[in-house]
């Protein structure tokens, strides 16, 4: 909501060059200052490099802004090899003349201090790479280098100094990399000559999970998120989860789809979901939440719709056999490629990990119809704050792209099914709550629908079965104002079949 | 000097490896005609008519005018000078005032101890 009231301000701010970054422009209100020096800083491996040359590749092939990264550690082969890992390959766009890479060596070995100097011949190669590209963006990384190469300090800073006041009157929107220093941000100071925006990532491990943490320290003439946001690097580059929400902006639809269940359609207004809405469906270890996630993705693909399942528990040969079991066929889906599952374990990687993965794919494949089953299981990788922040997050990713998601969640105790250990269920916008009680020496299942926003509901709790035939509600039956569950449900029906024949047949005799 | 330097180069066999190996060729690297880049030319030519009298060759670059030349030596300060001969390559930073640590640089005087 923050956010919201920000909006006037950002109008007013400074002018700004998008990093692409999912999510980094997000949280800068649209990208770096433009045409000033940013700082990024941060400890070993937590990625500023990759950061800045995701702000050069992204420039110069979705802005047209074309680049220059200047090394001061790795080599350019280096480079290269390491960032074609990431589809971040950066010679391609070298030989099209949209990025210009230079590899600056500082030997100390080699140098001999004779007597006064300037760095100019670093500004004059700068300037020529500049040049050859016409860029508009720089990366510097890690200039700090310097200091291991040249002995005079004072010659250094005043030449800094002057470089990041030259990067400004050309015009050049740039990423300065630095090293953590012992209590400063930089082991030598950049942060006293770079002051239009500082970013500073970290790279920790939270209970054997390594999680990385991006925040913007400052950033002058604008308003900037200031939490601390996760972000994960993978085989796409980064990507930024901030934490705050997307706000509650998206539109809404007032479309219905079918639950999968024509009987449980009936139950929530008779036409099935929102699209676009959320469903969460709880319910105990066996008490058939991923029957009911199989039946919403596959009514999904028999629309012709393409559904994503994101399986934590069951891999997807597993979860299609036990479908099977119920009478559910999910091959023909999985066939002509409408359904596709993708089993990990929660503890492949962190919950970082998970939900960046789910928002490619989500962007990706562009499905209609999402199950995440169950989100319980992500609380393994993550504490129940950052689950619930995440999920929030992923929520509203779906709902603003219209995705009608359902998520499962198991619960622990039998005597609160209405307590999801996550506390997300004010997220939701149905909740189907299923529970398997033992009662005289019987299982029942029972399915009711606890809230369905906007729609007119069952409020009763209702029996099913799940047979080789499928999930089938039973009818309700009632006797003297009760409703009958399990064997007491069997004998009055059958009771019922028994008073019923005589009366049928009487005309007969 | 030129002609010096080419007429030690015709010498063949054993001898020419010799003189190769006391052969300096050098290049200062300079930003247009600044008092800086003016007192580091008189600087090194004071050191080589004094030590280097007959083998030495000096090219000057000015990188205000050929700016493609500067990452080939891996120049940053400057004025710089670069000893290409003989090998191993050595990087004098500076205008060269300090005759002491360029001769050291140059490995015309031995290397203190210290350094």
């Amino acid at each position: 909501m923050a956010k919201t009231a920000a909006r006037p301000a950002l109008v007013r701010s400074v002018p700004k060059s998008p990093t692409g970054i999912q999510g980094l422009d997000e949280i800068t209100g649209g990208g770096l200052p433009r045409g000033r020096p940013t700082l990024v800083c941060g400890g070993p491996g937590c990625g500023k490099t990759i950061l800045g040359m995701e702000f050069l590749i992204n420039g110069a092939r979705q802005f047209d802004e074309p680049g220059v990264f200047m090394s001061f550690e790795e080599t350019i082969e280096d480079l290269a090899m390491n960032f074609a890992s990431l589809g971040l390959d950066p010679r391609p766009l070298s030989v099209h003349k949209k990025l210009a890479l230079d590899y600056v060596r500082i030997e100390p070995n080699e140098i001999q201090e004779t007597g006064a100097y300037d760095l100019d011949g670093l500004f004059i190669r700068l300037g020529h790479a500049i040049d050859s590209v016409g860029a508009k963006r720089v990366v510097l990384d890690t200039i700090e280098t310097l200091f291991a190469g040249l002995s005079d300090t004072r010659v250094l800073r005043a030449e800094l100094r002057r470089l990041f006041n030259w990067l400004r009157t050309k015009g050049v929107t740039a990423i300065v990399t630095g090293e953590r220093g012992e209590g400063t941000m930089t082991r030598h100071g950049l942060e006293e000559y770079i002051t239009d925006c500082v970013i500073m990532l970290d790279h920790r491990v939270v209970e054997q999970n390594a999680t990385r943490r991006l925040r913007v320290v400052k950033y002058r003439g604008s308003t900037h998120g200031a939490n601390e946001s996760p972000f994960f690097i993978d085989e796409s580059g980064i990507s930024v989860l901030p934490i705050t929400s997307l706000g509650l902006q998206h539109s809404v639809s007032p479309g219905r789809l079918s639950t999968g269940v024509p009987a449980l359609d009936e139950m929530v207004g008779g036409k099935g979901y929102f699209r676009g809405s959320s469903i969460l469906v709880t319910g105990t270890a066996g008490s058939g939440k991923t029957s009911l996630a199989g039946y919403f993705a596959e009514a999904g693909c028999r629309r012709g719709e393409s559904a994503l399942y994101f399986a934590f528990e069951e891999s997807a040969a597993q979860i299609t056999r036990n479908m099977q079991s119920i009478g559910l066929d999910l091959e023909p889906c999985l066939r002509k490629g409408l359904l596709q599952i993708h089993a990990a374990r929660p503890t492949t990687s962190g919950l970082e990990g998970h939900l960046s993965a789910m928002h490619r794919l989500v962007e990706e494949k562009k499905p209609r119809v999402v199950v995440v089953d169950p989100i319980s299981n992500l609380i393994a990788v993550g504490t129940s704050l950052e689950v619930k922040a995440m999920l929030a997050r992923l929520i509203d990713f779906m709902k603003v792209r219209q995705v009608t998601a359902l998520f499962t969640s198991l619960t622990i105790d039998e005597g609160y099914p209405e307590g999801t250990d996550i506390g997300i269920s004010s997220f939701m916008d149905t909740w189907l709550v299923l529970r398997n009680i033992e009662r005289n020496g019987e299982r029942i299942r029972t399915l009711d629908v606890l809230k369905s926003r906007g729609m007119p509901h069952s409020n009763q709790v209702r029996e099913f079965v799940l047979t080789s035939q499928g999930l089938q509600l039973l009818d309700v039956v009632r006797d003297h104002g009760r409703v009958l569950i399990g064997s007491e449900r069997s004998a009055h029906v059958a009771v019922d079949a028994v008073l019923a024949r005589p009366e049928k047949r009487a005309p007969r005799r | 000097m030129s002609p010096k330097a080419g007429r030690r180069a015709r010498k063949p066999g054993k001898a020419r490896a010799a003189t190769d190996r006391d052969f300096y060729d050098l290049r200062l690297y300079i930003a247009g005609q600044t008092a800086r880049s003016l007192a580091a030319l008189a600087n090194l030519q004071k050191i080589c008519d004094e030590h280097l009298e007959g083998r030495y060759r000096i090219e000057v670059i000015d990188l205000l005018e050929r700016p493609q030349l500067a990452s080939g030596d891996q120049i940053l300060a400057l004025p710089t000078l670069v000893r290409k001969l003989p090998e191993p390559i050595r990087k004098l930073v500076g205008d060269l005032s300090n005759t002491e640590r360029a001769l050291v640089g140059l490995d015309l005087r031995p290397r203190s101890p210290a350094t």
